[in-house]
């Protein structure tokens, strides 16, 4: 079996599956946010009654991040519908944006979008805060409610996104029925060459099979690169597994996993137990392709879509309006240094927005020195603007006050993760994307450059 | 649902993501709130680019499409999980989406909420009927129908699927079938076919 199959036969009590099977699998966790959260919560009351009982209080994961930082009423109340459900349900991990458990949610527009806003127990992008706060484990289940939850496939566990109803129905029953996807087989050969990051791993790794290349698939990574790549590279390759239209995406096992995983949640408190999968000798897969790491250049994934590739140094003629660092893929403690690193000195020829996924990221930016200063501060020093309130922000677009939303038919290169029509706001604006070091060193020559050149 | 779909269609290209068909702006609204679930129908495909799509699917002002056929390229509805993608085409009054290809989670979403229908082609479709012509779908012969020129197009099957979406979707489903307790609700309170 593959990974991708050994898992969900364990999940399902079974001692073989094999593609194609359609199984009831338990659930580990499951995770929502701010967007889906309410829905999911509506279907659960409406489907199992308004005095029914969550599966496992334990197990439910809330963690507000996409519409935090706005105006918007709404989006400030599906933040109030989650902590109240908390509250109601005694659910163990609720991140909140504020402290007051019995409080509501404002965003002061008056205090600005820069200046931090959130409480204590605020954990920013769920994506990047579940590993950090100790809830990926390898050999687990992990379901959410955003497409993105293949991220912590880079912890050897099968991890995928699914809707508001089948969320509903984990929530009451712990349970959903699943087809085993079949796998694809990626071998990673060699090592990256400076300049050249694990974002444009998976960027040429689309551009290669395409942006529906792995539709109801799961992606198996192997190969002689992957103890060089970091916990923070595998999670922004798992990420993108979606963009490919893969169900999941899966890392193996190593020492690197376990040393995050046990550290984490020794450090959080959670569950420190768990049992990861192994390649068997007889794995199934329906594709097998190799990437020789050491000949991949800085790539970028052109308007419209993930799969639209091109070499940076192709690129020289795109002329920005726009540079933006954040999301989950990559919005990284890793990814901002790398930007700090060709930024430093320089300064951003655009407008330039950088939003780091969780708290725990703006603490590392201001506590990590380079020369006697903050990594923080070369990045503001450069021109960034840059927030202490992290979240999805203008990833996805947003509410239109939203930081960093690109408002106006603008082009913009981005770290992030989807480049479709209107993806960070205007209709008409367009995204490209590729590495933090692609677009530190486009930002600072207001064109689509190749950062080798800059470095 | 009715086996038979009949109605102008509504016809767009490939890799319609889910930003295309309701815009993360509108992520606000929670599909489970009524009023809500009937403003998400009147952004439905709005996310589409005006010069591509000269033609709204929901006309400005309206709650309702008059297209309760959608015809599609390849992959609709990649990207985001967000139900609320098939929530807004149903609720806007769309009962079958027609594509060559699906991406995984709308296509288990549309079948998982009993939206709408995801009926898989044989060919392609999309680049051989207009905007407002009128169609007939036959969810039993698989077919969908051109009735000006009478040119037919064969479905795939939708197999084990289609009864979640004639029982209104996943929990209706699991109900009627005696996985899970309880009375499956009537399906005219179910917001999405209350025109059904």
């Amino acid at each position: 079996m593959t990974l991708t199959e050994k898992i969900l036969a364990r999940a399902a009590g079974k001692a073989h599956v094999q593609a194609g099977d359609n199984v009831w699998v338990d659930a580990d966790i499951l995770m929502t946010h701010d967007v889906c959260g309410p829905g999911t919560i509506g279907v659960f009351k409406r489907e199992f009654g308004q005095n029914a009982k969550v599966w496992n209080k334990d197990r439910v994961v809330i963690i507000p991040d996409h519409y935090i930082f706005t105006c918007d009423p709404k989006s400030n109340r599906n933040v109030d519908i989650l902590r109240e459900f908390v509250r109601e349900q005694g659910i163990t991990y609720f991140y909140d944006v504020i402290d007051d458990p019995a409080g509501s949610w404002r965003f002061d527009p008056a205090a600005g979008p820069v200046k931090r806003q959130h409480g204590s127990h605020y954990a920013g992008v769920c994506h990047v805060a579940l590993p950090q706060k100790g809830h990926t484990r390898p050999g687990e289940v992990l379901f959410g409610t955003d497409s993105h939850t293949c991220m912590a496939g880079a912890f050897n566990e099968f991890a995928t996104g699914i809707g508001n109803t089948d969320a509903g129905f984990v929530l009451g029953t712990g349970k959903l029925l699943l087809k085993v996807p079949a796998t694809m087989h990626f071998r990673l050969e060699g090592k990256l060459q400076p300049g050249v990051m694990a974002k444009d791993i998976i960027l040429h790794l689309i551009g290669e099979i395409g942006f529906d290349g792995a539709t109801y698939r799961a992606l198996q990574f192997s190969g002689s690169g992957i103890p060089h790549l970091s916990m923070d590279d595998r999670m922004t390759i798992a990420n993108m597994a979606i963009e490919a239209g893969a169900k999941n995406g899966i890392f193996p096992f190593d020492g690197r996993t376990a040393e995050y995983v046990d550290s984490r949640t020794r450090l959080n408190g959670t569950k420190t137990t768990y049992d990861p999968v192994e390649p068997d000798p007889d794995q199934n897969f329906v594709f097998e392709h190799v990437i020789e790491l050491d000949k991949l250049e800085p790539t970028v994934a052109c308007h419209p879509d993930p799969a639209r590739r091109r070499l940076a140094k192709e690129l020289g003629h795109v002329k920005l309006d726009r540079a933006y660092i954040g999301s989950c893929t990559g919005g990284k403690t890793s990814d901002f240094v790398e930007f700090a690193r060709i930024l430093r000195g320089k300064r951003v020829a655009i407008d330039t927005f950088g939003v780091p996924a969780t708290p725990e990221i703006v603490h590392e930016l201001k506590s990590t020195r380079w020369g006697g200063k903050p990594v923080w501060e070369i990045l503001v020093d450069a021109g960034v603007h840059l927030t202490e309130n992290p979240g999805c922000a203008a990833c996805l677009g947003g509410p239109l006050d939203t930081f960093g939303r690109v408002n106006s038919p603008l082009k913009c290169i981005s770290t992030t993760n989807r480049n479709f029509p209107g993806r960070m706001g205007h209709k008409e604006s367009q995204v490209f994307l590729a590495s933090p070091a692609t677009v530190a060193a486009s930002a600072v020559a207001g064109r689509i450059v190749d950062p080798r050149e800059y470095s | 649902m009715q086996a038979v779909i009949q109605g102008p269609v509504y016809v767009v290209g490939d890799n319609i993501d889910t930003d295309q068909i309701i815009p993360a702006e509108y992520l606000n609204l929670v599909p489970t709130i009524p009023e809500e679930y009937e403003k998400l129908g009147a952004y439905a495909l709005c996310g589409l680019p005006q010069d591509l799509y000269p033609v709204r699917y929901v006309q400005e002002g309206k709650l309702d499409s008059v297209y309760p056929i959608v015809i599609a390229g390849k992959n609709f509805g990649c990207g985001s999980s967000r139900e609320h993608a098939p929530i807004a085409l149903g609720s806007a009054g769309c009962k079958v989406v027609v594509a060559e290809s699906f991406a995984r989670i709308f296509f288990r979403n549309s079948v998982a909420t009993g939206e709408l229908y995801p009926c898989e082609s044989e060919n392609r479709i999309c680049d051989k009927v207009k905007t407002g012509e009128v169609a007939v779908v036959d969810l039993d012969a698989c077919t969908l129908t051109v009735s000006n020129s009478g040119k037919v197009f064969r479905l795939k099957p939708l197999g084990d699927v289609r009864p979640v979406v004639d029982a209104g979707g996943l929990f209706n489903y699991a109900r009627l079938a005696g996985m899970i307790s309880g009375e499956a609700r009537p399906k005219a309170n179910q917001p999405g076919n209350r025109t059904a």
